[in-house]
């Protein structure tokens, strides 16, 4: 399956996808020292996003968000590469400071946990292994 | 979003890694949002200030900016720090001198239109605080967007921030009228109704009829309230603020507000002196005028507070305060006026339990983390406190 979005930082990558139906917040949302999924509320709670394509509707919660996409980069705990539906502030402003690859306009509907994709953000495609 | 030779230079890392940075932020907001081009800002206000909220990964952000040579092109200031125990304060600093290396004016408040950042009409900006951001546009009539702290960071270094949102004359319209059919006269008063219309409307442009506030610190505390509980960034009082003429050209929705919405607010925030071991006043900073009152009804009073009384101000505000021999006479209560921070960014949970206050933006804040709360104008607060 290919999909095709906008990108939002460039750059590419290739790994296993992490799904999150729900919008995700980073601060107090995902542990920055470990990359695991802490919100409450998420669909993917305990799991971790270090070194997988994340997939998720959108950003929610407080803007100091990018700071913890930073840390995860630091901390080498960050994803590969961020795919979302409709991208906002907070999410954005992280990939960028943290030079992670992102995509926006992704239906993350049709995306499953645990498929292989490859991600060319530079174009904003995005190919996933059927 | 078109962008010039330069800022296409920028953008490719010709002028170096901090400025290209900081216009791929703004490249990439101004995608999102829908922006033609950057306009130049005359400032910006600069928000994750406090080590309460940036944390460590906030400071190895800076860090890293600072190292890399970045510097901002516009006069820039910053919101208020916290403050806390011995570690706390010495990470604090840190983020301090992170912000002064970038060449930012590291006065810490919420109020920099009390001190040189003070914008006129017109102008566009790049501001992150909530409070000073509905101030700049509703009663200053310059034009800001609710930036957060990287994109604020980003436009002081470019010196530009993406058109789009409130720089825009049509998104600076009304969407919605709002008839006070209410008893809106004490600064509490216009707290309450903020706290209330937040609620109520979330984002939209509110248009107010039938308030006539007698100075601007009851505008100033009405618009930290609204972006308080709710996330207004502009409002319009007819006969009042600079662009209300200009506000509506459409058949809008009109709602009212009763005496009733405005007392219940009051009324949620009532809890009993017993359990209020602190007055807090200066959400946002206070102004000197708001000082001075504090100092006559002190005088008034005549003793002593039994419970400390903090009051928050910008720097230049306290020192206007020492000047004039406000200070000195606060300080003879038992009240202290503390300068470039901010209770709510701080991380002074167990150190009180119950705040007394004047203000609706401090009265939400304090009751989500758990405090008990008494929210009451200021000539009750001093006479009625123990």
């Amino acid at each position: 399956m290919k999909l095709r979005g906008r990108k939002v930082v460039g750059g590419k990558a290739e790994g296993e996808l992490i799904v999150s139906r729900k919008p995700l917040s980073f601060l107090g949302g995902v542990d920055p020292e470990t990359g695991i999924v802490t919100d409450a509320e998420s669909d993917i709670r305990g799991q971790s996003i270090a070194g997988k394509i994340l997939a998720f509707p959108r950003g929610k919660g407080s803007t100091v968000g990018s700071y913890v996409i930073y840390a995860l980069k630091k901390n080498g705990k960050a994803p590969k590469a961020i795919l979302v539906g409709e991208a906002e502030t907070i999410v954005a402003t992280g990939a960028i400071i943290a030079g992670i690859p992102m995509v926006d306009g992704i239906d993350v509907s049709k995306l499953r946990s645990g498929k292989r994709a490859t991600v060319n953000a530079d174009e904003g495609l995005v190919e996933i292994e059927e | 979003m078109y962008l010039t030779k330069e800022e296409e230079l920028i953008l490719a890392g010709e002028y170096g890694y901090a400025l290209q940075k900081a216009m791929e932020i703004l490249v990439a907001l101004g995608e999102i949002y829908g922006a033609d081009r950057l306009i130049p800002i005359k400032s910006a206000q600069i928000a994750g200030v406090s080590y309460k909220n940036i944390g460590d990964a906030g400071i190895e952000f800076l860090r890293d900016f600072a190292d890399a040579g970045a510097k901002v092109s516009v006069y820039t200031t910053l919101n208020p720090a916290g403050i806390g125990d011995d570690e706390f304060m010495e990470k604090q600093m840190q983020v301090l001198e992170l912000y002064r290396r970038m060449g930012i004016e590291t006065t810490s408040t919420c109020t920099p239109y009390y001190g040189a950042n003070l914008p006129k009409f017109g102008d566009h900006l790049a501001w992150s605080e909530s409070s000073a951001v509905s101030f700049a546009n509703s009663i200053l009539g310059a034009r800001t967007n609710r930036e957060g702290g990287p994109s604020s960071l980003a436009a002081a270094i470019v010196g530009k921030t993406p058109n789009y949102g409130l720089h825009l004359d049509e998104n600076r319209k009304a969407t919605v009228v709002v008839e006070v059919d209410a008893k809106v006269e004490t600064f509490v008063d216009y707290s309450a109704l903020g706290y209330h219309l937040g609620k109520a409307l979330g984002n939209d442009v509110p248009y107010l009829r039938g308030l006539k506030p007698s100075n601007v610190e009851y505008l100033k505390e009405l618009g930290a309230a609204m972006a308080a509980s709710g996330s207004i960034a502009l409002y319009h009082v007819e006969g009042e603020t600079p662009e209300y003429h200009r506000a509506i050209d459409d058949r809008l929705e009109t709602i009212t507000v009763e005496e009733s919405d405005v007392r219940a607010v009051r009324e949620a925030f009532s809890d009993d002196w017993s359990e209020i071991d602190m007055l807090l006043i200066g959400c946002p900073h206070a102004s000197l005028a708001e000082i001075k009152e504090i100092a006559e009804l002190l005088r008034m009073r005549g003793r002593p507070l039994k419970i400390p009384l903090f009051i928050t101000a910008s720097r230049a505000v306290k020192a206007l305060a020492d000047a004039l021999g406000y200070t000195e006479t606060i300080e003879r209560y038992n009240g202290r006026i503390i300068p470039d921070v901010c209770f709510v960014v701080s991380p002074i949970k167990g150190w009180y339990g119950g705040v007394a206050t004047n203000s609706g933006k401090s009265a939400f804040y304090f009751r989500s983390f758990g405090f008990k709360v008494r929210l009451d104008d200021v000539d009750n607060l001093l006479k009625e406190a123990p």
